[in-house]
């Protein structure tokens, strides 16, 4: 939900490049396939809007290893604790592809930070039904948590200044600010 | 009672931003991110549970000086499925009758805390008049004869849904054809409907015998149904408002019915794609004689459907997403106070 933005005036660092992200994702699939013993019931469930490349990029990783598995999304920004104090610009509607009643749910975003988005996130999900579990896979964890919420799958962790800017994409992974 | 000046900003430090009182002041922007909020309303509303926290503290008012079920019953359930509080101000209950005036109402209900006014009134304007007495925000539920914006953005969606099927809700209505049949002059639907219809791209014809067409009308305008009821993709009922006729503009409702109204040899001639909607409730017998529920395309019901996730993302974007203090704009409301002076 956290739009990334390059700043112009400061330098932009590059951390992980295209390939890094692919390998990261390559992985984190084979992690999530091992934790969950085969993939029943699974379901993975983007964030909008930077969840959602990562949720059909491990996807599509998970469909190569294994079998298919659903994909979804899901907007947050009607459970956001900071609803009128900032403008708010939701990504696309949510699309739960499968019941989560008992289901084994991966919610996905690009970049953990306070944790606030996947607050929001768990409280949307919750709406649909009640999974039996729900994973937390992020290609980075920058740090710097407001709230008790720790993901489960990890691309990279990048300890940040908090003022600064990290731009996830599947081109790689950049700094600024 | 005055209208907005030419800026469509009041004198008052509440910009246009705030508010949703007509189309015309909304502007293109705003109904398009409107549209696309309503998207994610509809979302909200297709789930098991209908309901999310957005608006959790924030409290509605509805005020209804004029007769409504299905908007105000329908802003109702939207601030709810929001989660805010709702009041509804029931005039024929109220010191209104003991002659307390408008203004201090308002100002007495903005004290005990109400984050926005939904207003219905008979005389055009007051929504601006009441958003210069207060902080709170205000959304237009239908003003005299001059606009009912929700009502324009809930046919704008319906239509764009229908027409784009199965596929993603299509961005405009470019190339689409939109005869309005009925009342022109005294439908504040009609009004903020043509208004949002052209906005998003669409060819407007208005169909009403010359005594019902504004003055000062720009929209073209026939008097012929059946000569246009090939070429069209959407026609738009409009109730025949019998509570604001005054004699004489009609001669007789049959005769009305006869030249414009939705009839069996209408509809067998009319190309079977073609949208049929009514913004409710309907005269059955005067401006339509078949049962709607009949007609391969009428989203008549699906209209009302809309109505609440329109509604919902109005009250969502003046209350809760920040967009109001991040993007002020200034739009203007061309020709009201001369357009109020002809009628």
């Amino acid at each position: 939900m956290r739009p990334p933005r390059k700043e112009e005036m400061n330098p932009t660092k590059q951390v992980l490049g295209p390939d890094d992200v692919q390998r990261a994702a390559t992985r984190m699939a084979h992690e999530i396939i091992e934790r969950n013993r085969g993939l029943d019931d699974l379901v993975v469930i983007g964030i909008q809007t930077g969840g959602v490349w990562l949720a059909e990029l491990l996807g599509s990783e998970i469909a190569r290893i294994q079998h298919r598995v659903p994909v979804g999304s899901i907007d947050a920004s009607l459970y956001r604790d900071d609803i009128g104090l900032r403008p708010v610009s939701p990504g696309a509607v949510s699309a739960i592809p499968s019941d989560v009643n008992g289901a084994v749910v991966v919610l996905v975003d690009d970049v953990l930070f306070t944790g606030r988005t996947v607050r929001a996130a768990l409280d949307a999900l919750s709406d649909y039904g009640r999974p039996r579990v729900v994973q937390l896979a992020v290609m980075v964890d920058r740090g710097h948590r407001e709230l008790p919420i720790r993901p489960d799958y990890i691309g990279k962790n990048l300890p940040t200044s908090s003022t600064e800017t990290v731009l996830v994409s599947a081109s790689g992974v950049e700094i600024s600010g | 009672m005055t209208g907005p000046d030419q800026t469509g900003n009041d004198q008052t430090g509440s910009s246009a931003a705030s508010h949703c009182r007509s189309i015309v002041e909304l502007g293109p922007q705003r109904v398009r991110h409107l549209l696309e909020l309503t998207d994610h309303m509809a979302e909200v509303n297709r789930r098991p549970n209908p309901k999310v926290p957005a608006l959790r503290s924030r409290t509605v008012c509805n005020i209804f000086f004029e007769d409504s079920t299905r908007t105000r019953l329908s802003f109702e359930m939207a601030a709810r499925r929001l989660s805010a509080d709702t009041m509804t101000f029931s005039v024929g209950q109220s010191s209104l009758n003991k002659g307390e005036s408008l203004r201090d109402t308002i100002e007495t209900l903005a004290a005990m805390g109400v984050d926005a006014f939904v207003v219905r009134h008979r005389s055009s304007g007051v929504p601006w008049a009441i958003s210069r007495w207060t902080d709170a925000a205000v959304v237009n539920a239908g003003d005299g004869w001059h606009a009912h914006p929700t009502q324009a953005l809930l046919d704008c969606h319906t239509l764009m849904s229908e027409l784009s099927g199965s596929s993603p809700r299509r961005a405009d209505l470019a190339g689409i054809k939109i005869a309005i049949v009925g009342d022109i002059k005294h439908s504040r639907v009609a009004r903020s409907g043509i208004a949002a219809f052209e906005m998003l791209g669409a060819e407007v014809i208005a169909v009403a015998p010359r005594t019902l067409i504004p003055p000062h009308f720009s929209t073209p305008v026939t008097q012929d149904l059946d000569t246009i009821l090939p070429e069209i993709d959407a026609l738009y009922l409009l109730r025949m408002q019998s509570e604001r006729m005054s004699g004489a503009l009609v001669p007789d409702l049959s005769e009305y019915t006869m030249r414009f109204g939705l009839t069996p040899e209408r509809v067998q001639r009319m190309n079977d794609n073609v949208v049929v909607m009514h913004p409710g409730p309907m005269n059955r017998g005067v401006e339509i004689t078949v049962d709607p529920a009949e007609l391969p395309r009428s989203v008549i019901t699906k209209q009302v459907t809309t109505g609440i996730a329109v509604r919902m993302a109005v009250l969502f974007e003046l209350l809760g997403s920040g967009a109001a203090q991040a993007a002020p704009e200034t739009s203007t409301e061309v020709g009201f106070e001369s357009q109020m002076e002809e009628l």
